[in-house]
């Protein structure tokens, strides 16, 4: 795992700037920039929160669109008694409140009947708001807001960021080890003296939170809302191609994934393509990507020598064996092959 | 009163129908296809292209095409795709996750294709859509001629899959990897071999099935996905691997959703069936009709 980078300033420093620059870009870019970055930021949130649980127990949930319609729901309806921050802090509780739910009864559930029973949750929920919104004749709910664009842009950036950081500081704490102990052997970790049900139900209920605020802090930008709009299954495929696709093991990895699909998506929108697209992804990372492009990255990272640059930096000379010798496309290669390597290996989720 | 349940049994009947083409394929090669229902509909397309055709041929003739193209193309789809997954994964879970994404990506690269080759436009044709004379007029009830063949079907179907399954070599061989592929494997059965066969016996029934039910219910290129679900519902309510389980659980289904929708509210059907399948799931999850 790339190391926390507290003991080295310039990395925070290039955090900061960047996080910096990125709540600045509503005054520079134009409003489709800033659409496609609300959609980035959506998705990256989405798949974290997804990898948060799913990536590390290898409880493979679908249930992710019923989150995210739980949370526009509870804003549609919300939004019109309660100030907006308030709203989107009840969205955020109805959505852990629900999962909470759900988790005590179903986490017993193991491989393909959890993938299942999520799938068959979120129809179910689908088709009860469904039902009830034709009952009381509200099958589209308005929104009227005064939030603008920017505003959502800065909220959606704002969740993003805690959701990748609070992943990444839960994933070094003992809460974090629990989870990867879940997913290498329930039995063991129960063994262990992990309160597994408790760890499991918590951390799927705090997944669902970020989904359910995503999901209200796009309703924003909608001027209605109704029960497919909200429980819509292809929030649960995208999110979940993006985590695996970037790597669910690590807290980055999801991030790395999601946006360049949000990019292919924003590119062949509405083409039919974009389905068969989505499937070869699917198909691509399981053949070719067992554990995503993170893992990938970190051994490049890792064969990348950083001492041997920085001195080339300071002397101004390339070191030993680097120009001369082709030492650095051999650094890549190695590099290149021990993450290929991975192929033969094991698929871990 | 009567006529629902009867409608909830023919439904059921489709149901079962649906779902026997998995419940083979899960139960013996332990690979859950989740590009099933694009199948089924290939089937069903293949059946609509016969009856629109120049001749406008019987779409029963359809099965002669739609039959061994399904077979073949789900045993290619065993051998090349998921025979490389099998060999790797350590366990069943791990080989699980695995399928379920690999033939998530199959279903969407399918309804893809389908959808540029064939456009998304609702399809239907019209096939002894006249009510039984006998039922009708000795029981005054109407039941039309293509529910009452896709149910006779299904009943049909499941028989003599049973009757496979239970009195010949073949039958005995894949009934023992059900209960337990190693000891199945040191017993010398081809394990290989004969999950390819299930396989694509699943994917020709599944043709079946399609044809069957486009007799009687419009689709299109995108609806497959309902009936996957409607399978994968069906073959969990019932157990992995239980043939006659599947028909019968089928029919439950059916019953219950039918006098649900009745009892309660038309619009409660889907979810009652939604329903009935997560209570399923949570008290039993091996399923009904296993032996505890």
């Amino acid at each position: 795992m790339l190391e926390w980078p507290r003991n080295n300033p310039w990395t925070c420093i290039l955090l900061a700037l960047g996080v910096l620059a990125l709540a600045l870009l509503p005054q520079l870019a134009s409003s489709y920039v800033i659409q496609l970055c609300i959609s980035i930021y959506a998705n990256v949130a989405l798949a974290t929160a997804w990898a948060f649980f799913s990536g590390t127990t290898r409880y493979i949930s679908l249930a992710t669109a019923a989150f995210f319609g739980i949370g526009i729901y509870a804003l549609a309806i919300l939004h019109e008694y309660l100030p907006l921050p308030l709203a989107l802090m009840a969205a955020a509780v109805a959505g852990f409140l629900v999962a909470v739910l759900v988790g005590l009864s179903t986490l017993r559930l193991r491989g393909v009947y959890f993938v299942v029973f999520t799938f068959g949750l979120t129809e179910l929920i689908h088709q009860v708001v469904n039902w009830g919104a034709i009952k009381s004749r509200t099958v589209t709910r308005y929104i009227f807001t005064d939030a603008s664009r920017v505003e959502i842009y800065e909220t959606l950036l704002a969740i993003t960021l805690f959701t990748v950081a609070a992943s990444w500081y839960v994933s070094r704490t003992r809460l974090g080890y629990a989870l990867r102990a879940i997913g290498e052997d329930e039995t063991v970790a129960r063994h262990a003296g992990i309160d597994t049900t408790r760890v499991k139900v918590l951390c799927f209920a705090a997944s669902a939170a970020v989904m359910a605020l995503v999901g209200a802090v796009l309703t924003l930008q909608y001027p209605y809302v109704d029960a497919s709009i909200a429980f819509n299954n292809t929030w649960s495929f995208e999110v979940l191609i993006a985590a695996l696709l970037g790597g669910p093991g690590r807290p980055w990895g999801p991030a790395v994934g999601a946006i360049p699909l949000v990019l292919l998506k924003d590119q062949l929108v509405g083409s039919l393509y974009f389905t068969i697209a989505l499937g070869l992804c699917f198909v691509a990372v399981v053949y070719v990507l067992p554990g995503g492009v993170a893992p990938l990255i970190e051994r490049w990272y890792r064969a990348f020598d950083a001492a041997a640059l920085r001195q080339a930096l300071r002397t101004g000379r390339l070191p030993e064996g680097w120009g001369a010798g082709w030492g650095w496309p051999r650094r890549l290669k190695l590099g290149l092959k021990a993450g290929l390597a991975r192929l033969n290996g094991l698929w871990r989720l | 009163m009567l006529e629902v349940l009867l409608g909830g049994l023919l439904l059921g009947g489709m149901y079962g129908l649906v779902a026997l083409g998995l419940n083979l394929q899960y139960g013996v090669s332990r690979v859950l296809n989740l590009a099933y229902g694009e199948f089924l509909i290939g089937g069903a397309f293949i059946a609509f292209f016969t009856v629109m055709s120049r001749w406008q041929l019987n779409p029963l003739l359809s099965l002669l095409a739609s039959v061994p193209i399904a077979f073949v193309l789900n045993w290619l789809i065993y051998r090349c795709l998921m025979l490389p997954l099998v060999k790797r994964a350590p366990d069943q879970d791990a080989l699980d996750a695995d399928v379920v994404l690999v033939t998530f990506g199959l279903f969407f690269v399918l309804q893809g294709l389908a959808l540029v080759g064939w456009s998304g436009d609702l399809r239907g044709y019209s096939f002894l859509a006249v009510a039984n004379p006998f039922l009708s007029t000795h029981f005054g009830l109407m039941i039309a001629q293509n529910r009452l063949l896709a149910f006779l079907g299904a009943c049909g179907l499941a028989l003599a899959l049973f009757l496979i399954l239970r009195h010949t070599r073949v039958g005995s061989a894949l009934r023992a990897m059900t209960i337990d592929p190693v000891a199945a494997e040191l017993m010398g059965v081809d394990v290989r071999k004969l999950s390819a066969l299930a396989f694509a016996a699943g994917g020709a029934l599944a043709a079946t099935a399609g044809m069957l039910v486009s007799t009687f219910i419009s689709f299109s290129a995108t609806t497959g996905v309902e009936y996957t679900l409607k399978a994968l519902i069906v073959v969990i309510m019932a157990g992995v691997g239980r043939v006659t389980g599947t028909l019968a659980a089928g029919l439950l289904l059916g019953v219950v959703e039918q006098m649900g929708g009745y009892l309660l509210d038309p619009g409660l059907t889907l979810a009652i069936n939604f329903g009935l399948f997560t209570l399923i799931l949570l008290l039993r999850p091996t399923g009904l009709f296993t032996r505890a």
